[in-house]
Protein backbone atom coordinates (compact mmCIF):
# COMPACT_ATOMS: atom_id res chain seq x y z
CA UNK A 1 0.00 0.00 0.00
CA UNK A 2 1.44 3.32 -1.07
CA UNK A 3 0.59 6.44 0.63
CA UNK A 4 0.56 7.77 4.03
CA UNK A 5 -1.78 6.74 7.34
CA UNK A 6 -3.27 10.19 6.60
CA UNK A 7 -4.35 9.88 2.56
CA UNK A 8 -5.46 6.27 3.52
CA UNK A 9 -7.57 7.38 6.10
CA UNK A 10 -9.16 10.06 3.92
CA UNK A 11 -9.67 7.35 0.88
CA UNK A 12 -11.47 5.31 3.17
CA UNK A 13 -13.47 7.41 4.70
CA UNK A 14 -14.67 8.47 1.67
CA UNK A 15 -15.05 5.09 0.37
CA UNK A 16 -17.01 4.49 3.02
CA UNK A 17 -19.17 7.71 2.84
CA UNK A 18 -20.32 7.19 -0.81
CA UNK A 19 -21.04 3.53 -0.18
CA UNK A 20 -23.19 5.03 2.73
CA UNK A 21 -25.15 6.84 0.44
CA UNK A 22 -25.75 4.02 -1.65
CA UNK A 23 -26.90 2.11 1.05
CA UNK A 24 -29.58 4.77 2.30
CA UNK A 25 -30.91 5.38 -0.88
CA UNK A 26 -31.50 1.53 -1.43
CA UNK A 27 -32.85 1.27 1.87
CA UNK A 28 -35.04 4.45 2.01
CA UNK A 29 -38.22 3.48 -0.45
CA UNK A 30 -38.26 0.17 1.53
CA UNK A 31 -38.47 2.01 4.73
CA UNK A 32 -41.01 4.09 4.02
CA UNK A 33 -43.46 1.17 2.71
CA UNK A 34 -42.80 -0.40 6.02
CA UNK A 35 -43.23 3.11 8.24
CA UNK A 36 -46.72 3.75 6.45
CA UNK A 37 -47.56 -0.08 6.75
CA UNK A 38 -47.36 0.55 10.70
CA UNK A 39 -48.22 4.17 11.15
CA UNK A 40 -51.79 4.06 12.61
CA UNK A 41 -54.64 6.06 10.55
CA UNK A 42 -55.51 8.75 12.68
CA UNK A 43 -51.68 10.14 12.55
CA UNK A 44 -50.79 9.03 8.97
CA UNK A 45 -52.07 11.53 6.63
CA UNK A 46 -51.10 14.53 9.82
CA UNK A 47 -47.59 12.86 10.01
CA UNK A 48 -47.42 11.93 6.62
CA UNK A 49 -43.60 13.01 5.86
CA UNK A 50 -42.34 12.62 9.38
CA UNK A 51 -39.56 10.01 9.34
CA UNK A 52 -40.60 8.45 12.12
CA UNK A 53 -43.93 7.85 12.92
CA UNK A 54 -44.99 9.21 17.01
CA UNK A 55 -46.55 5.73 18.06
CA UNK A 56 -46.87 2.15 16.39
CA UNK A 57 -49.64 -0.25 15.18
CA UNK A 58 -50.46 -3.16 13.15
CA UNK A 59 -53.85 -2.31 12.74
CA UNK A 60 -53.17 -2.54 8.84
CA UNK A 61 -52.11 -6.13 8.72
CA UNK A 62 -54.89 -7.18 10.47
CA UNK A 63 -56.86 -5.88 7.60
CA UNK A 64 -54.69 -6.69 5.07
CA UNK A 65 -55.01 -10.36 6.58
CA UNK A 66 -58.60 -10.54 7.84
CA UNK A 67 -60.76 -8.21 6.10
CA UNK A 68 -59.45 -8.07 2.60
CA UNK A 69 -58.91 -10.20 -0.85
CA UNK A 70 -55.37 -10.04 -0.47
CA UNK A 71 -54.89 -13.57 0.90
CA UNK A 72 -56.74 -14.88 -1.75
CA UNK A 73 -54.74 -12.97 -4.48
CA UNK A 74 -51.45 -14.27 -2.06
CA UNK A 75 -52.64 -17.98 -2.33
CA UNK A 76 -53.30 -17.40 -6.22
CA UNK A 77 -49.43 -15.86 -6.25
CA UNK A 78 -48.21 -18.54 -4.44
CA UNK A 79 -49.96 -21.08 -6.67
CA UNK A 80 -48.91 -19.62 -10.14
CA UNK A 81 -45.31 -18.63 -9.03
CA UNK A 82 -44.67 -22.38 -6.91
CA UNK A 83 -46.01 -23.99 -10.09
CA UNK A 84 -44.07 -22.06 -12.90
CA UNK A 85 -40.59 -22.64 -10.54
CA UNK A 86 -41.36 -25.58 -10.53
CA UNK A 87 -42.26 -26.64 -14.08
CA UNK A 88 -39.63 -24.41 -15.70
CA UNK A 89 -36.72 -25.56 -13.66
CA UNK A 90 -37.74 -29.13 -14.95
CA UNK A 91 -38.01 -28.22 -18.36
CA UNK A 92 -34.69 -26.29 -18.06
CA UNK A 93 -32.68 -28.93 -16.23
CA UNK A 94 -33.29 -31.17 -19.12
CA UNK A 95 -32.30 -28.55 -21.96
CA UNK A 96 -29.49 -26.62 -20.03
CA UNK A 97 -28.31 -30.70 -19.80
CA UNK A 98 -28.55 -31.35 -23.35
CA UNK A 99 -26.38 -28.03 -24.68
CA UNK A 100 -24.29 -28.62 -21.95
CA UNK A 101 -23.26 -32.22 -22.78
CA UNK A 102 -24.12 -32.62 -26.17
CA UNK A 103 -23.19 -31.19 -29.85
CA UNK A 104 -25.61 -31.91 -31.68
CA UNK A 105 -27.50 -30.72 -35.31
CA UNK A 106 -29.61 -27.80 -34.87
CA UNK A 107 -27.88 -26.44 -31.38
CA UNK A 108 -26.92 -23.28 -32.90
CA UNK A 109 -30.55 -22.41 -34.07
CA UNK A 110 -32.37 -23.47 -31.04
CA UNK A 111 -29.80 -21.83 -28.68
CA UNK A 112 -30.02 -18.84 -31.38
CA UNK A 113 -34.13 -19.11 -30.69
CA UNK A 114 -33.76 -18.98 -27.14
CA UNK A 115 -31.60 -16.24 -27.38
CA UNK A 116 -34.21 -14.12 -29.96
CA UNK A 117 -36.86 -14.68 -27.98
CA UNK A 118 -35.22 -13.35 -25.25
CA UNK A 119 -34.46 -9.76 -27.09
CA UNK A 120 -37.97 -9.96 -28.32
CA UNK A 121 -40.45 -7.18 -26.86
CA UNK A 122 -43.30 -9.26 -25.38
CA UNK A 123 -46.04 -6.75 -25.81
CA UNK A 124 -46.19 -8.52 -29.42
CA UNK A 125 -47.17 -11.64 -28.29
CA UNK A 126 -49.79 -9.81 -25.94
CA UNK A 127 -52.96 -9.70 -28.31
CA UNK A 128 -52.58 -12.99 -30.03
CA UNK A 129 -51.97 -15.11 -26.45
CA UNK A 130 -55.27 -13.46 -25.39
CA UNK A 131 -56.93 -14.72 -28.47
CA UNK A 132 -55.93 -18.20 -28.24
CA UNK A 133 -56.00 -18.49 -24.59
CA UNK A 134 -59.83 -17.18 -24.94
CA UNK A 135 -60.84 -19.40 -27.10
CA UNK A 136 -59.04 -22.32 -25.16
CA UNK A 137 -60.50 -21.35 -21.72
CA UNK A 138 -57.51 -19.86 -20.79
CA UNK A 139 -58.23 -16.79 -19.61
CA UNK A 140 -59.02 -15.61 -15.97
CA UNK A 141 -57.42 -19.24 -14.91
CA UNK A 142 -54.38 -20.10 -13.03
CA UNK A 143 -53.35 -22.47 -15.75
CA UNK A 144 -53.11 -20.61 -18.39
CA UNK A 145 -50.35 -17.86 -16.47
CA UNK A 146 -48.21 -21.10 -15.03
CA UNK A 147 -48.08 -21.63 -18.88
CA UNK A 148 -46.88 -18.55 -20.14
CA UNK A 149 -44.81 -17.53 -17.28
CA UNK A 150 -42.94 -21.01 -17.56
CA UNK A 151 -42.62 -20.42 -21.13
CA UNK A 152 -40.65 -17.05 -20.87
CA UNK A 153 -38.85 -18.21 -18.00
CA UNK A 154 -37.73 -20.98 -19.71
CA UNK A 155 -35.01 -19.33 -22.01
CA UNK A 156 -33.19 -17.86 -19.20
CA UNK A 157 -33.51 -20.86 -16.49
CA UNK A 158 -32.15 -23.11 -19.57
CA UNK A 159 -28.86 -20.97 -20.15
CA UNK A 160 -28.39 -20.91 -15.58
CA UNK A 161 -28.96 -24.43 -15.73
CA UNK A 162 -26.19 -24.56 -18.46
CA UNK A 163 -23.64 -23.02 -17.16
CA UNK A 164 -24.48 -25.38 -13.80
CA UNK A 165 -23.64 -28.31 -15.61
CA UNK A 166 -20.73 -27.22 -17.07
CA UNK A 167 -19.12 -26.81 -13.62
CA UNK A 168 -19.36 -30.66 -13.37
CA UNK A 169 -17.08 -33.08 -14.91
CA UNK A 170 -17.99 -34.98 -17.91
CA UNK A 171 -16.45 -38.16 -16.37
CA UNK A 172 -18.59 -38.52 -13.52
CA UNK A 173 -21.29 -39.91 -15.72
CA UNK A 174 -19.30 -41.46 -17.76
CA UNK A 175 -17.42 -43.81 -15.67
CA UNK A 176 -21.61 -44.44 -14.70
CA UNK A 177 -22.51 -45.07 -18.07
CA UNK A 178 -19.59 -47.84 -18.05
CA UNK A 179 -21.09 -49.38 -15.07
CA UNK A 180 -24.19 -49.63 -16.83
CA UNK A 181 -26.31 -46.80 -16.01
CA UNK A 182 -28.00 -45.29 -19.00
CA UNK A 183 -27.52 -41.91 -19.21
CA UNK A 184 -30.75 -40.44 -18.11
CA UNK A 185 -29.76 -42.23 -14.92
CA UNK A 186 -26.82 -40.94 -14.24
CA UNK A 187 -28.17 -37.45 -14.94
CA UNK A 188 -30.88 -37.81 -12.40
CA UNK A 189 -28.91 -40.01 -9.98
CA UNK A 190 -25.71 -38.33 -9.78
CA UNK A 191 -25.83 -34.79 -11.79
CA UNK A 192 -29.11 -33.83 -11.00
CA UNK A 193 -27.93 -34.27 -6.93
CA UNK A 194 -24.33 -31.96 -7.18
CA UNK A 195 -26.02 -29.21 -9.18
CA UNK A 196 -28.80 -28.79 -6.21
CA UNK A 197 -27.45 -25.09 -5.42
CA UNK A 198 -27.97 -24.26 -9.17
CA UNK A 199 -30.89 -25.88 -8.98
CA UNK A 200 -32.46 -24.09 -6.09
CA UNK A 201 -31.18 -20.63 -7.75
CA UNK A 202 -32.61 -21.16 -11.33
CA UNK A 203 -35.91 -22.42 -9.07
CA UNK A 204 -36.05 -19.11 -7.42
CA UNK A 205 -35.26 -16.97 -10.23
CA UNK A 206 -38.42 -18.71 -11.67
CA UNK A 207 -40.45 -17.72 -9.01
CA UNK A 208 -39.91 -14.09 -8.07
CA UNK A 209 -39.79 -13.64 -11.84
CA UNK A 210 -43.71 -15.01 -11.84
CA UNK A 211 -44.37 -13.29 -8.35
CA UNK A 212 -43.65 -9.90 -9.90
CA UNK A 213 -45.39 -10.09 -13.68
CA UNK A 214 -48.68 -8.15 -13.89
CA UNK A 215 -48.79 -7.02 -17.69
CA UNK A 216 -49.88 -10.07 -18.97
CA UNK A 217 -51.67 -11.33 -15.32
CA UNK A 218 -53.79 -7.95 -15.59
CA UNK A 219 -54.66 -8.65 -19.29
CA UNK A 220 -55.62 -12.62 -18.97
CA UNK A 221 -57.06 -12.33 -15.38
CA UNK A 222 -59.53 -10.12 -14.88
CA UNK A 223 -61.94 -11.61 -12.50
CA UNK A 224 -60.56 -11.17 -9.00
CA UNK A 225 -61.17 -14.84 -7.80
CA UNK A 226 -57.77 -15.57 -10.39
CA UNK A 227 -56.32 -12.15 -9.96
CA UNK A 228 -52.58 -12.75 -8.75
CA UNK A 229 -51.21 -10.81 -5.62
CA UNK A 230 -49.92 -7.45 -8.44
CA UNK A 231 -53.56 -7.38 -9.97
CA UNK A 232 -55.21 -7.28 -6.83
CA UNK A 233 -52.72 -4.48 -5.20
CA UNK A 234 -53.07 -2.48 -8.80
CA UNK A 235 -56.67 -2.98 -8.74
CA UNK A 236 -57.00 -1.48 -4.89
CA UNK A 237 -54.73 1.45 -5.72
CA UNK A 238 -57.23 2.91 -8.34
CA UNK A 239 -60.46 2.70 -6.07
CA UNK A 240 -61.99 5.67 -5.43
CA UNK A 241 -61.07 5.65 -1.54
CA UNK A 242 -57.54 4.65 -1.47
CA UNK A 243 -56.32 3.15 2.14
CA UNK A 244 -52.46 3.28 1.79
CA UNK A 245 -51.98 1.63 5.47
CA UNK A 246 -53.39 -1.57 4.05
CA UNK A 247 -52.29 -0.91 0.75
CA UNK A 248 -49.17 -0.97 1.97
CA UNK A 249 -48.85 -3.71 4.48
CA UNK A 250 -49.90 -6.08 1.72
CA UNK A 251 -47.13 -4.76 -0.70
CA UNK A 252 -44.30 -5.07 3.02
CA UNK A 253 -45.94 -8.51 2.86
CA UNK A 254 -45.26 -9.74 -0.93
CA UNK A 255 -41.75 -8.12 -0.30
CA UNK A 256 -41.07 -10.96 2.34
CA UNK A 257 -40.83 -13.78 0.20
CA UNK A 258 -38.16 -12.40 -2.37
CA UNK A 259 -36.17 -10.93 0.35
CA UNK A 260 -36.00 -14.26 1.67
CA UNK A 261 -34.59 -15.76 -1.58
CA UNK A 262 -32.19 -13.09 -2.63
CA UNK A 263 -30.52 -13.06 0.85
CA UNK A 264 -30.09 -16.83 0.50
CA UNK A 265 -28.39 -16.25 -3.31
CA UNK A 266 -26.89 -13.15 -3.38
CA UNK A 267 -23.36 -14.32 -2.25
CA UNK A 268 -23.62 -16.75 -4.80
CA UNK A 269 -25.07 -14.15 -7.81
CA UNK A 270 -21.32 -12.83 -8.16
CA UNK A 271 -19.48 -16.02 -8.29
CA UNK A 272 -21.66 -17.31 -10.61
CA UNK A 273 -21.65 -14.67 -12.84
CA UNK A 274 -17.85 -14.29 -12.32
CA UNK A 275 -17.73 -18.18 -13.38
CA UNK A 276 -19.18 -17.00 -16.51
CA UNK A 277 -17.06 -14.09 -16.93
CA UNK A 278 -13.77 -16.40 -16.64
CA UNK A 279 -15.26 -18.83 -19.21
CA UNK A 280 -15.41 -16.44 -21.36
CA UNK B 1 -37.01 -45.49 -15.95
CA UNK B 2 -35.71 -49.24 -16.57
CA UNK B 3 -34.64 -50.15 -19.91
CA UNK B 4 -34.33 -53.59 -21.03
CA UNK B 5 -30.62 -53.78 -22.32
CA UNK B 6 -31.60 -52.50 -26.08
CA UNK B 7 -29.19 -54.28 -29.10
CA UNK B 8 -26.05 -51.95 -29.71
CA UNK B 9 -27.97 -50.42 -33.11
CA UNK B 10 -30.71 -49.88 -30.96
CA UNK B 11 -28.87 -48.14 -28.11
CA UNK B 12 -27.17 -46.09 -31.07
CA UNK B 13 -29.96 -44.45 -32.60
CA UNK B 14 -31.58 -43.81 -28.89
CA UNK B 15 -28.37 -42.35 -28.20
CA UNK B 16 -28.21 -39.72 -31.36
CA UNK B 17 -31.55 -38.67 -30.38
CA UNK B 18 -30.92 -38.09 -26.49
CA UNK B 19 -30.29 -34.58 -27.04
CA UNK B 20 -33.31 -33.87 -28.68
CA UNK B 21 -35.54 -35.41 -26.68
CA UNK B 22 -34.25 -33.43 -23.72
CA UNK B 23 -34.92 -30.17 -25.20
CA UNK B 24 -38.08 -30.84 -27.01
CA UNK B 25 -40.20 -30.32 -23.91
CA UNK B 26 -38.77 -26.49 -23.43
CA UNK B 27 -38.72 -25.98 -27.17
CA UNK B 28 -42.57 -27.09 -28.00
CA UNK B 29 -43.45 -24.70 -25.15
CA UNK B 30 -41.48 -21.47 -26.22
CA UNK B 31 -42.87 -22.12 -29.87
CA UNK B 32 -46.17 -22.47 -28.95
CA UNK B 33 -46.49 -19.41 -26.29
CA UNK B 34 -43.57 -17.31 -28.38
CA UNK B 35 -43.20 -18.64 -31.47
CA UNK B 36 -46.14 -19.42 -33.12
CA UNK B 37 -47.76 -16.03 -30.89
CA UNK B 38 -45.16 -13.68 -32.14
CA UNK B 39 -45.40 -14.78 -36.31
CA UNK B 40 -49.53 -14.14 -35.69
CA UNK B 41 -49.13 -10.79 -33.64
CA UNK B 42 -47.38 -9.72 -36.74
CA UNK B 43 -50.26 -11.06 -39.11
CA UNK B 44 -52.23 -9.41 -36.67
CA UNK B 45 -50.89 -5.82 -37.80
CA UNK B 46 -52.43 -6.08 -41.19
CA UNK B 47 -55.40 -6.75 -39.98
CA UNK B 48 -58.13 -5.27 -38.63
CA UNK B 49 -58.77 -6.92 -35.14
CA UNK B 50 -61.07 -5.83 -32.72
CA UNK B 51 -61.49 -7.86 -29.66
CA UNK B 52 -65.86 -7.76 -29.07
CA UNK B 53 -65.84 -7.53 -32.58
CA UNK B 54 -66.71 -11.00 -33.98
CA UNK B 55 -67.08 -9.65 -37.74
CA UNK B 56 -63.75 -8.25 -37.83
CA UNK B 57 -60.41 -9.91 -38.53
CA UNK B 58 -60.13 -8.82 -42.41
CA UNK B 59 -56.92 -8.14 -43.88
CA UNK B 60 -56.28 -3.98 -44.14
CA UNK B 61 -52.85 -4.05 -45.73
CA UNK B 62 -51.29 -1.13 -44.70
CA UNK B 63 -53.83 0.50 -42.86
CA UNK B 64 -53.07 0.19 -39.24
CA UNK B 65 -49.35 1.59 -40.37
CA UNK B 66 -51.16 4.76 -42.01
CA UNK B 67 -53.01 5.73 -39.09
CA UNK B 68 -49.67 4.85 -37.16
CA UNK B 69 -48.03 7.72 -38.96
CA UNK B 70 -50.54 9.94 -38.50
CA UNK B 71 -51.06 9.63 -34.70
CA UNK B 72 -49.50 12.18 -32.61
CA UNK B 73 -49.72 9.73 -29.17
CA UNK B 74 -47.38 7.01 -30.92
CA UNK B 75 -44.80 9.99 -32.16
CA UNK B 76 -44.38 11.58 -28.48
CA UNK B 77 -44.13 7.97 -27.26
CA UNK B 78 -41.38 7.38 -29.89
CA UNK B 79 -39.57 10.38 -28.52
CA UNK B 80 -40.01 9.32 -24.58
CA UNK B 81 -38.80 5.86 -25.85
CA UNK B 82 -35.37 7.67 -26.45
CA UNK B 83 -35.43 9.66 -23.27
CA UNK B 84 -36.41 6.89 -20.96
CA UNK B 85 -33.98 4.21 -22.35
CA UNK B 86 -30.69 6.37 -22.91
CA UNK B 87 -31.30 8.49 -19.25
CA UNK B 88 -32.34 4.71 -17.60
CA UNK B 89 -29.14 3.12 -19.07
CA UNK B 90 -27.06 5.56 -18.63
CA UNK B 91 -28.10 6.75 -15.31
CA UNK B 92 -28.03 2.95 -13.99
CA UNK B 93 -24.14 2.35 -16.10
CA UNK B 94 -22.65 5.58 -14.20
CA UNK B 95 -24.23 4.68 -10.76
CA UNK B 96 -23.29 1.09 -11.51
CA UNK B 97 -19.96 1.52 -12.24
CA UNK B 98 -19.14 3.19 -9.18
CA UNK B 99 -20.93 0.63 -7.02
CA UNK B 100 -19.20 -1.76 -8.15
CA UNK B 101 -15.86 -0.14 -7.97
CA UNK B 102 -16.35 0.62 -4.49
CA UNK B 103 -17.33 -3.07 -3.59
CA UNK B 104 -14.33 -4.62 -5.45
CA UNK B 105 -12.05 -4.67 -3.19
CA UNK B 106 -12.15 -6.45 0.39
CA UNK B 107 -12.83 -4.29 2.91
CA UNK B 108 -14.37 -4.39 6.96
CA UNK B 109 -18.31 -4.90 6.39
CA UNK B 110 -18.88 -5.93 2.72
CA UNK B 111 -20.44 -9.28 3.29
CA UNK B 112 -23.02 -6.43 5.02
CA UNK B 113 -23.23 -3.41 2.51
CA UNK B 114 -23.12 -5.81 -0.44
CA UNK B 115 -26.30 -7.80 -0.13
CA UNK B 116 -28.16 -4.09 0.90
CA UNK B 117 -26.90 -2.33 -2.30
CA UNK B 118 -28.12 -5.42 -4.20
CA UNK B 119 -31.51 -5.63 -2.79
CA UNK B 120 -33.29 -3.13 -5.12
CA UNK B 121 -32.79 -5.73 -7.88
CA UNK B 122 -34.98 -8.27 -6.17
CA UNK B 123 -38.03 -6.44 -5.51
CA UNK B 124 -40.62 -6.88 -8.27
CA UNK B 125 -41.06 -4.40 -10.43
CA UNK B 126 -44.92 -3.80 -9.75
CA UNK B 127 -44.16 -3.18 -6.35
CA UNK B 128 -41.05 -0.88 -6.98
CA UNK B 129 -44.00 1.21 -9.63
CA UNK B 130 -46.21 1.34 -6.70
CA UNK B 131 -43.76 2.39 -3.69
CA UNK B 132 -42.17 4.96 -6.15
CA UNK B 133 -45.46 6.43 -6.53
CA UNK B 134 -46.50 6.63 -2.89
CA UNK B 135 -43.00 8.36 -2.90
CA UNK B 136 -44.08 10.98 -5.12
CA UNK B 137 -47.40 11.26 -3.58
CA UNK B 138 -47.30 14.74 -1.73
CA UNK B 139 -50.37 13.07 0.55
CA UNK B 140 -48.22 9.78 1.80
CA UNK B 141 -44.97 10.54 0.63
CA UNK B 142 -42.08 13.01 1.21
CA UNK B 143 -40.48 13.44 -1.84
CA UNK B 144 -42.46 16.21 -3.27
CA UNK B 145 -41.87 18.18 0.19
CA UNK B 146 -38.63 17.87 0.01
CA UNK B 147 -38.23 18.93 -3.40
CA UNK B 148 -40.47 21.95 -2.41
CA UNK B 149 -38.11 22.94 0.63
CA UNK B 150 -35.03 22.78 -2.14
CA UNK B 151 -36.31 24.89 -4.07
CA UNK B 152 -36.99 22.66 -7.19
CA UNK B 153 -40.71 22.74 -7.64
CA UNK B 154 -42.81 25.67 -6.93
CA UNK B 155 -45.59 23.67 -4.87
CA UNK B 156 -45.23 20.18 -3.14
CA UNK B 157 -47.52 18.43 -6.31
CA UNK B 158 -46.92 14.95 -7.77
CA UNK B 159 -44.97 14.51 -10.30
CA UNK B 160 -46.60 11.96 -12.20
CA UNK B 161 -50.04 14.37 -12.87
CA UNK B 162 -47.76 16.84 -14.18
CA UNK B 163 -47.66 16.37 -18.11
CA UNK B 164 -44.28 18.13 -18.40
CA UNK B 165 -42.25 16.13 -16.26
CA UNK B 166 -44.34 13.02 -15.48
CA UNK B 167 -41.64 10.25 -17.55
CA UNK B 168 -39.15 11.66 -14.33
CA UNK B 169 -40.86 9.45 -12.01
CA UNK B 170 -40.71 5.92 -13.85
CA UNK B 171 -37.07 7.05 -14.68
CA UNK B 172 -36.13 7.85 -11.41
CA UNK B 173 -37.29 4.32 -10.16
CA UNK B 174 -36.40 2.39 -12.94
CA UNK B 175 -32.53 3.98 -11.70
CA UNK B 176 -32.91 2.84 -8.41
CA UNK B 177 -34.22 -0.58 -9.24
CA UNK B 178 -31.18 -1.20 -12.60
CA UNK B 179 -27.87 0.21 -10.94
CA UNK B 180 -27.34 -3.17 -8.65
CA UNK B 181 -27.78 -5.35 -11.99
CA UNK B 182 -25.03 -3.33 -13.75
CA UNK B 183 -23.26 -2.94 -10.72
CA UNK B 184 -23.33 -6.97 -9.92
CA UNK B 185 -22.46 -7.91 -13.84
CA UNK B 186 -19.69 -5.38 -13.85
CA UNK B 187 -18.35 -6.34 -10.22
CA UNK B 188 -18.42 -10.17 -11.99
CA UNK B 189 -15.91 -8.68 -14.65
CA UNK B 190 -14.03 -6.94 -12.10
CA UNK B 191 -13.33 -10.04 -10.18
CA UNK B 192 -12.38 -11.96 -13.27
CA UNK B 193 -9.14 -9.32 -13.62
CA UNK B 194 -5.96 -11.67 -12.46
CA UNK B 195 -5.01 -9.57 -9.37
CA UNK B 196 -1.20 -10.34 -10.51
CA UNK B 197 -1.68 -7.40 -13.19
CA UNK B 198 -2.24 -5.05 -10.84
CA UNK B 199 0.60 -5.92 -8.25
CA UNK B 200 2.85 -6.10 -10.99
CA UNK B 201 1.76 -2.46 -12.20
CA UNK B 202 1.88 -1.53 -8.48
CA UNK B 203 6.01 -2.36 -8.12
CA UNK B 204 5.83 -0.39 -11.72
CA UNK B 205 5.15 2.84 -10.40
CA UNK B 206 1.01 3.36 -11.41
CA UNK B 207 -0.92 5.06 -9.24
CA UNK B 208 -4.51 4.43 -9.11
CA UNK B 209 -5.63 6.45 -11.64
CA UNK B 210 -3.90 4.90 -14.07
CA UNK B 211 -4.49 1.37 -13.04
CA UNK B 212 -7.88 2.22 -13.57
CA UNK B 213 -6.99 3.26 -17.44
CA UNK B 214 -4.56 1.25 -18.46
CA UNK B 215 -5.64 -2.05 -16.59
CA UNK B 216 -9.15 -2.02 -15.08
CA UNK B 217 -10.90 -0.18 -18.40
CA UNK B 218 -9.55 -2.23 -20.97
CA UNK B 219 -10.86 -5.40 -19.32
CA UNK B 220 -14.19 -3.93 -18.22
CA UNK B 221 -15.10 -2.55 -22.16
CA UNK B 222 -15.90 -6.10 -23.30
CA UNK B 223 -18.41 -6.35 -20.63
CA UNK B 224 -19.84 -3.05 -20.74
CA UNK B 225 -20.52 -2.91 -24.15
CA UNK B 226 -22.11 -5.85 -24.03
CA UNK B 227 -24.35 -4.98 -20.72
CA UNK B 228 -24.90 -1.66 -22.23
CA UNK B 229 -26.44 -3.24 -25.66
CA UNK B 230 -28.60 -5.57 -24.30
CA UNK B 231 -30.10 -3.54 -21.51
CA UNK B 232 -31.04 -0.93 -23.73
CA UNK B 233 -33.50 -3.05 -26.00
CA UNK B 234 -34.60 -4.37 -22.66
CA UNK B 235 -35.31 -1.02 -20.79
CA UNK B 236 -37.00 -0.15 -23.93
CA UNK B 237 -39.10 -2.92 -24.31
CA UNK B 238 -39.84 -2.69 -20.16
CA UNK B 239 -42.86 -0.91 -19.75
CA UNK B 240 -43.99 -2.18 -16.25
CA UNK B 241 -42.89 0.95 -14.24
CA UNK B 242 -44.79 3.31 -16.53
CA UNK B 243 -47.76 1.10 -16.68
CA UNK B 244 -47.80 0.83 -12.66
CA UNK B 245 -46.86 4.32 -12.13
CA UNK B 246 -48.79 7.02 -14.71
CA UNK B 247 -50.72 4.91 -17.29
CA UNK B 248 -48.52 6.55 -19.85
CA UNK B 249 -50.96 9.36 -18.30
CA UNK B 250 -51.52 12.09 -18.13
CA UNK B 251 -52.71 12.17 -21.65
CA UNK B 252 -50.17 10.00 -23.25
CA UNK B 253 -47.31 12.28 -21.70
CA UNK B 254 -45.10 9.77 -20.21
CA UNK B 255 -46.16 7.00 -22.62
CA UNK B 256 -43.11 4.72 -24.16
CA UNK B 257 -43.98 2.82 -27.52
CA UNK B 258 -44.23 -0.61 -25.47
CA UNK B 259 -46.70 1.13 -22.79
CA UNK B 260 -48.67 2.15 -25.47
CA UNK B 261 -48.86 -1.21 -26.74
CA UNK B 262 -49.86 -2.48 -23.59
CA UNK B 263 -52.91 0.86 -23.03
CA UNK B 264 -54.02 0.01 -26.35
CA UNK B 265 -54.49 -3.39 -26.09
CA UNK B 266 -55.98 -3.47 -22.72
CA UNK B 267 -58.35 -0.05 -22.89
CA UNK B 268 -58.82 0.43 -26.25
CA UNK B 269 -59.09 -3.62 -27.58
CA UNK B 270 -58.07 -2.18 -30.70
CA UNK B 271 -55.63 -5.89 -31.07
CA UNK B 272 -55.06 -5.09 -35.13
CA UNK B 273 -54.01 -1.59 -34.08
CA UNK B 274 -51.49 -2.23 -30.82
CA UNK B 275 -49.96 -5.20 -33.08
CA UNK B 276 -49.41 -2.34 -35.49
CA UNK B 277 -47.39 -0.50 -32.74
CA UNK B 278 -45.90 -3.35 -31.60
CA UNK B 279 -44.35 -4.18 -34.79
CA UNK B 280 -43.03 -1.01 -35.57
CA UNK B 281 -41.35 -1.50 -31.81
CA UNK B 282 -39.42 -4.57 -33.17
CA UNK B 283 -38.73 -2.79 -36.60
CA UNK B 284 -37.00 -0.11 -34.31
CA UNK B 285 -35.00 -2.40 -32.11
CA UNK B 286 -34.03 -4.63 -35.01
CA UNK B 287 -32.45 -1.27 -37.08
CA UNK B 288 -30.78 -0.31 -33.63
CA UNK B 289 -28.84 -3.61 -33.24
CA UNK B 290 -27.90 -3.67 -37.11
CA UNK B 291 -26.43 -0.52 -36.46
CA UNK B 292 -24.62 -1.49 -32.99
CA UNK B 293 -23.32 -4.63 -34.65
CA UNK B 294 -22.07 -2.34 -38.09
CA UNK B 295 -20.24 0.26 -36.01
CA UNK B 296 -19.02 -2.53 -34.09
CA UNK B 297 -17.38 -4.52 -37.30
CA UNK B 298 -16.25 -0.82 -38.17
CA UNK B 299 -14.44 -0.75 -35.14
CA UNK B 300 -12.77 -3.72 -35.66
CA UNK B 301 -12.07 -3.47 -39.18
CA UNK B 302 -10.23 -0.25 -38.43
CA UNK B 303 -8.23 -2.11 -35.65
Amino acid sequence: MRGSFQTRTIKWSMHYGVLLVYVAVALFPLYWLVKVSITPDDILYKQGTDLLPSKLSFEHYATVIGKSDFLLFFRNSIIVSGITAIASTILAMASGYAFSRFAFKGKFWIVGLMLVTQMFPLVIVITPIFSIFGTLGLTNSLTGLIIIYTAFNIPFATFLMQSFFDGIPKDLEEAAMIDGATRFKAFVQIIAPLTLPGIVATAGFCFTGAWGEILFALLLNSSASASTFPVGLLLYSTRATIEYGPMMAAGVLALIPVCIFFFLIQRYLVQGLTAGAVKG
Amino acid sequence: MTVSYPTAGARRRLAALEPYLYSAPALLLITVTTLVPIVIGISYAFRNVMLLDPTSGGFVGLDNFRDLMRDGSFWGALKNTVTWTVSCVAFQFFFGLILALLLNRPFPGRSIIQPIVFLPWAIPTFLIGMNWSWLFNPAIGPLPHWAYALGLMSAPDNILSDPQHALLGPIIASIWWGTPFFAITMLAALQAIPSEIYEAAEIDGAGSLERFRSITLPFLAPTMVVTVMLRTIWIANSSELIVVMTKGGPADSSQIVASYVFTQAYQGLNFGYASAIATALVVLLLIYALLLMSIRQMMLSSR
